[in-house]
């Protein structure tokens, strides 16, 4: 059993991390931090149910995840799309040939170069919260599927699902923003 | 493209990508896919690709923790804690 004396020194340097999480998910900094700290709380009065050892990163997310899902999720204010459209493998990818570059430089520097951190954020923040959480897990938090599928309590098939559409919107999100950002020359969203 | 020899094809290398890419495979699974990205460029090329993707949308997915909220989560616990006492 965990000791709630240690808890700041213990779940405190992960703030950082569940502020970003939090921020993607309310996609405003006001709830965000409303999130975070509602986190910590939960996590503080639960501590001594923590197996001290095993994955605390996870076991915050979890209690990260189910916040945002039981209070702040949009679906309660109002019915969010929840589907995304399905795009080929390799979608950005196969579209660098149309991106037009500098002398010199490759395609893929110039796309990477391109965007800022605002319009990666933004394009994340666009996906449905099913995606885009399974997405900031596994590419921003770095879980594996089966710590995703207990921390999103779904089936580690549908986590499978969901990171791979996610990471195919996500692309297509970027890819529009490289198009009106003007770094597209020919028609290549088609 | 072309097709690799034993193993692993182009068409079942891109299908299984992302489950490399995240480390998902069997040993067996991941030694077969590894063996074909050996020895197709194209393939490798996009298997670098989406790596590097992935790098990019984590390192710019940070941000700023305000020093407010650090203090607050602090309070937050002390009066907890002296709540509970």
């Amino acid at each position: 059993m965990a000791d709630r004396a240690r808890f700041t020194d213990l779940a405190m340097e992960h703030t950082p991390a569940l502020y970003s999480a939090a921020m993607r998910m309310t996609r405003n900094s006001a709830d965000a931090e409303d999130l975070v700290q509602e986190t910590f709380l939960k996590a503080y009065r639960s501590f001594e149910r923590f197996e001290e050892g095993t994955n605390l990163k996870a076991w915050l997310y979890k209690i990260l995840t189910n916040t945002f899902i039981n209070s702040y999720r949009a679906a309660k204010r109002r019915p969010e799309k929840a589907d995304v459209e399905d795009v080929e493998d390799l979608y950005l990818y196969r579209r660098l040939g149309s991106l037009s570059g500098e002398l010199g430089r490759s395609a893929e520097e110039e796309l990477f170069e391109h965007f800022t951190d605002d319009e990666v954020k933004e394009a994340l923040e666009s996906l449905p919260e099913v995606f885009r959480i399974a997405v900031l897990l596994a590419d921003v938090e770095g879980f594996s599927y089966k710590e995703i599928a207990e921390i999103t309590e779904v089936p580690i098939g549908t986590v499978m699902s969901r990171i791979h559409r996610g990471r195919k919107a996500l692309q297509k999100a970027l890819l529009d923003f490289a198009v009106a950002g003007g770094l597209v020359t020919t028609e290549a969203g088609r | 493209m072309g097709s690799g020899d034993s193993g692993a094809d182009c068409d079942e290398t891109i299908e299984r990508l992302y489950h490399y890419l995240d480390g998902e495979l069997t040993d067996e699974r991941r030694a077969e896919i590894k063996h074909h990205l050996d020895d197709c460029s194209p393939c490798l090329d996009a298997y670098g690709f989406e790596e590097e993707l992935r790098h990019v949308i984590a390192n710019r997915c940070r941000d700023h923790v305000p020093e407010s909220l650090l203090a607050r989560i602090r309070q937050a616990i002390e009066d907890e804690e002296r709540r509970v006492r």
